[in-house]
């Protein structure tokens, strides 16, 4: 037989397993508009509802009046948060440990909150009906700046609290302040500090901004009455979360809860959280008895459902002079918004901003974060990063550059002095993590010499002579950034959401014939799960991952996972996929052991079955021995074929990269012209390269976007500016550039299979890049940080400042 | 206004290569037209103020943005929307192939858009140069992909349709 001379590379190949460029499953149907959105979907007798909204930061709401809206035909109903009332639905729980308005009780505290939810038969009528329903509004004082939020006199922004000294995460200092969270040795640092031969100090703000996927979040509910069951589909990243959540809100047994997330196009953080739309939704239905969907635009999206970062850092190194890092100090004034619905696992308010000693060896810190509300949306999302990560590799980042423009050494030779070493790790950090592995020297080394990195700066140095003699109006920057993430959440031991411990979950079940179907707790948002999960298990049990489905999405047949974000779905996820994998080798090598009459442990596993040690012509392949499990399975054997596993993971895992950004500013007009940006990233085993890249290209962009203009913003009023795509930039084709990738592997020591998650690297690194690459080119002129975003305008301002337009 | 004074106005279009007619109100847009009258599903909805280009469609062979657009402007004109572009053999379109050769798409929700304005900027330019790629789709947005990807896309798509071979592998 033709099939028995085949090699062990096509053997191999076939599997299509891990480190393979596999084309995506998903591009399919993608490609031909037969993706299934949550807007595709469509419900006999479905209803349309969407947001009567504020105009104003803050307000008491004196009168609602919806009779107009209600006397226009196909409007059904109008529902306020007294409807909600009764039902003890006008206030749900935040992931935080807050509480935020489902719709306005009172009062509404940042511009466009929800205050009626208006329900028609189709999206037109509503929109008619929005406009119909009139609310009175009494204007109260507006805080917008956070620096100013616990002034003695700052207005009060939060009645509900009123009396309420203790938080979620411990004392409240003010009536808008919702927590303070330290960590570190403070008495050690102080004395680093003040022992230190130099130091520096700097407030860097990295301003809000938002995630943006092209999808905005929505949702169609559907309840049946007759049955008690509630089908809920969503663009919900962790639809398991959302399902206990609606029950403990709506107090439907969870059993009764169907939630369904099906094709979901991007997330990037926006689609973590409960959102008054799911709430109402759901109460629309439960009244109505019909299906209704809510579906946000652009506007909503970007003016309300989660806001990320706003953090402003003010950061202090203290270091030797010759450059030894000695201790770092960090300060964060959080500005939460209106309410704390932070995204972040229960226990940790500032998310892992303790990352922020970054890649090098701080023998002590100290961080301290106060969280406060101001008039504007709330959210705080980890926009494609980790719980907080990019402010942290931001902060720090940044900061090693203005320490290094201080000491006079060039920033990438101060990185390397400071590295964590490779016979370090596992590495205690100073503010509390084990670091599981890495070699930055080695990235570094790499990276530097792939951009020509001595070279550049040499031209740079031409190029700045020219610039003094007047020869030209450019200059030029050279980012460097060497950042160290923090994925994976978590450990149950310190991560949890709403109580639910933060594993992920993973159930496989092979067919009689040899084709699997796979299912997991995580859920794609373009990552490519469909394809990538099928490449772990074709390596791990031999089956071609042509003949592997994976399906997410579905609370019904998935087991309980805790969704995607934060990198978490191959840290953790991933995991799972490959343990469950592992517990059915277990009971095929039994199968096989029994086909072949040989003991189990004389049999060893190659490719794609289990052969006898010595003998490698006897052998079974998984295929043979699935038909086995059903078929003949082994006395007192239980038949079948298939496994859980639910990964609760030992430690996060730490991806690491070294980025380099070339560009050229022209000082009279501001603009930024990017010559280069060279990303290497090491994110441990590689499951699917081409992915990778991917994933990488996309973060980068995401990143040039938040660096060079990408903000939301407030004018002094609390009225949002730029919640549109006319404002809000978004990099097209043009804008975008050219992405070199590059990568090295080292595999994380605690992970079945060594990955370590990529999706948000890009993000990560990228910002300080840009940044760093805009603050060097100014440098040399005397600047020693300019805050973002680096649009023309603000570019422009800051060539102004230093008085380089005559 | 009263739903019920609003009359309906006749529509007849042809849309991927099938004459339909429906009675809409004026002011249907051509998205909401395609999405919800025809269930065709794959052109999408981003942002609705024609910045995005998920909703984009060939109109008489030209691109638009569907969001922009009354259903009744459309009157009798040949629409084609991404369930149209595959070839009538059945097989995909060069572009369909070369979006997933080259790994140009990731959550999939711009895609129909590009696709399609793509296959008009390929009949306007048949073996465009990186740079008009990147100006011929400029208005489009893409949230996941970086571009890169989509460029080398539409270049595999030119090189085919044009009798070559394309070397270039997806990053
Ligand atoms: S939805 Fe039409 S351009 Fe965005
Ligand atoms: S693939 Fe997600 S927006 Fe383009």
């Amino acid at each position: 037989m033709n099939e028995m001379v085949i090699t062990r590379e096509q053997r191999e190949a076939r599997l299509e397993g891990m480190g393979c460029k596999r084309k995506r499953v998903e591009d399919i149907r993608f490609t031909q508009g037969k993706g299934q959105y949550v807007d595709d979907i469509k419900l006999p007798g479905m209803l349309h509802g969407d947001f009567v909204r504020s105009q104003y930061a803050h307000a008491r709401i004196k009168r609602i009046d919806a009779s107009r809206a209600l006397a226009l035909p196909g409007v059904i109903a109008v529902i306020t948060a007294e409807e909600l009332k009764p039902l003890g639905l006008h206030w749900m729980p935040t992931l935080a440990g807050d509480v935020q308005a489902v719709l306005a009780d009172g009062k509404v505290c940042f511009q466009n909150q929800e205050i009626a939810f208006v329900v028609a038969e189709n999206r037109y009528v509503v929109d008619d009906a929005l406009q119909l329903v009139e609310v009175e509004y009494e204007e109260l004082p507006v805080l917008v700046d956070p620096f100013t939020a616990m002034d003695p006199d700052a207005p009060v922004l939060r009645p509900d609290l009123d009396g309420k000294t203790v938080g979620a995460h411990g004392p409240r200092k003010h009536h808008n302040h919702i927590f303070e969270w330290t960590i570190g040795d403070k008495a050690a640092t102080d004395e680093a500090f003040n022992s230190a031969e130099v130091t520096i100090k700097e407030l860097i703000s990295y301003h809000r901004t938002h995630p943006s996927p092209l999808e905005t979040c929505q949702c169609l509910a559907s309840f049946d009455k007759v049955k008690g069951e509630l089908t809920l589909y969503g663009t919900f990243q962790a639809p398991h979360v959302i399902r206990t959540v609606a029950s403990l809100l709506s107090k439907i047994p969870e059993h009764k809860i169907h939630v369904i997330a099906p094709d979901i196009g991007g997330g990037f953080g926006n689609k973590v959280g409960a959102y008054s739309g799911y709430i109402c939704a759901i109460v629309a239905s439960i009244v109505t008895g019909l299906p209704v969907k809510w579906v946000e635009d652009r506007m909503e999206n970007l003016s309300t459902t989660s806001f990320a970062r706003d953090y402003h850092m003010t950061t202090e190194i203290a270091a030797t002079k010759d450059g030894k890092v000695t201790g770092l100090r960090v300060h964060v004034l959080a500005d939460h918004g209106a309410f704390d619905a932070c995204a972040d696992p229960s226990k940790w308010p500032a998310g892992f901003m303790n990352i922020v000693t970054g890649s090098y060896d701080f023998p002590v810190a100290h961080l301290a974060v106060d969280g406060v509300y101001t008039n504007k949306a709330p959210g705080g999302v980890a926009y494609r990063c980790s719980f907080r990560v990019t402010e942290a590799a931001y902060c720090i980042e940044r900061a090693m550059d203005v320490l290094a423009q201080k000491l006079g050494m060039d920033p990438a030779d101060l990185r390397m002095k400071n590295f964590i070493r490779r016979e370090q790790f596992p590495y205690q950090s100073a503010l509390g993590w084990e670091y599981d592995s890495g070699d930055y020297h080695l990235a570094m080394q790499k990276a530097m010499d792939a951009i020509g990195y001595r070279e550049l700066r040499a031209e740079q140095k031409a190029r700045q002579d020219a610039f003094r003699r007047g020869e030209t109006r450019e200059i030029m920057g050279i980012g460097v950034t060497f950042f160290t993430e923090i994925v994976g959440a978590g450990p149950s031991k310190n991560c949890d959401i709403l109580g639910v411990a933060m594993f992920d979950s993973a159930e496989i079940r092979i067919h009689p014939t040899g084709s699997i179907i796979a299912r997991m707790g995580s859920k794609s948002q373009g990552q490519g799960h469909e394809t990538t999960w099928a490449q772990i298990i074709a390596t791990e049990l031999g089956i071609p991952a042509d003949d592997i489905m994976i399906e997410e999405g579905n609370t019904d047949t998935a087991p309980y996972g805790l969704g995607t974000y934060g990198s978490r779905s191959t840290p953790v996820a991933g995991a799972a996929i490959a343990m469950a994998a592992r517990k059915i080798k277990n009971k095929a090598q039994m199968i096989a052991a029994h086909l072949l009459e040989v003991s189990e442990y004389d049999l060893e596993w190659d490719i794609d079955g289990f052969r006898v040690k010595g003998n490698p012509e006897r052998s079974k392949t998984m295929k043979e021995i699935a038909w086995a499990a059903y078929n003949a399975p082994p006395p007192g054997l239980e038949p079948g074929l298939e496994a859980v596993n639910y990964y609760d993971p030992p430690n996060m895992t730490y991806p690491f990269g070294a980025y380099f950004c070339v560009m050229d500013i022209d000082v009279d007009t501001g603009v930024a012209r990017i010559r280069r940006f060279y990303a290497l990233d090491d994110c441990g085993t590689r499951i699917n390269p081409m992915i990778i890249e991917g994933q990488v290209h996309g973060g980068l962009t995401e990143a040039f976007a938040i660096a060079m203009g990408q903000e939301i913003k407030y004018d002094e009023m609390g009225n949002v500016q730029g919640a549109s795509f006319m404002d809000f930039f978004l990099p097209t084709a043009v804008e975008t550039p050219h992405w070199e990738t590059d990568h090295t592997v080292t595999p994380s020591p605690h992970h079945p299979i060594g990955a370590k998650g990529v999706g948000e690297s890009p993000n990560v690194g990228g910002v300080p890049c840009f940044s760093n690459a805009v603050n060097d080119a100014f440098g040399f002129l005397g600047s020693t940080h300019i805050q973002m975003p680096h649009d023309a305008w603000r570019v422009w301002e800051a060539a102004k400042r230093l008085g380089l337009h005559q | 206004m009263d739903m019920s004074e609003i009359d309906t106005i006749p529509v007849t279009v042809t849309v991927n290569g099938r004459k339909v007619q429906r009675f809409v109100e004026p002011r249907t847009l051509l998205i909401h037209f395609l999405r919800e009258e025809l269930n065709l599903t794959g052109a999408h909805i981003g942002c609705e103020t024609s910045h995005c280009g998920a909703c984009t469609v060939e109109i008489d062979g030209q691109s638009v943005k569907s969001c922009t657009m009354f259903a009744v402007q459309a009157d009798g004109s040949a629409v084609t929307t991404v369930e149209g572009l595959a070839n009538p053999d059945g097989t995909l379109h060069a572009l369909q192939e070369g979006f997933r050769q080259m790994h140009g798409l990731q959550c999939g929700y711009c895609t129909p858009g590009m696709l399609m304005r793509a296959k008009v900027l390929l009949s306007e330019n048949p073996d465009p140069t990186e740079a008009e790629i990147r100006h011929g789709i400029a208005g489009n947005l893409c949230r996941c992909t970086g571009y890169q990807n989509i460029v080398k896309a539409i270049q595999y798509a030119a090189a085919k349709l044009n009798g070559r071979e394309f070397q270039e592998a997806a990053e």
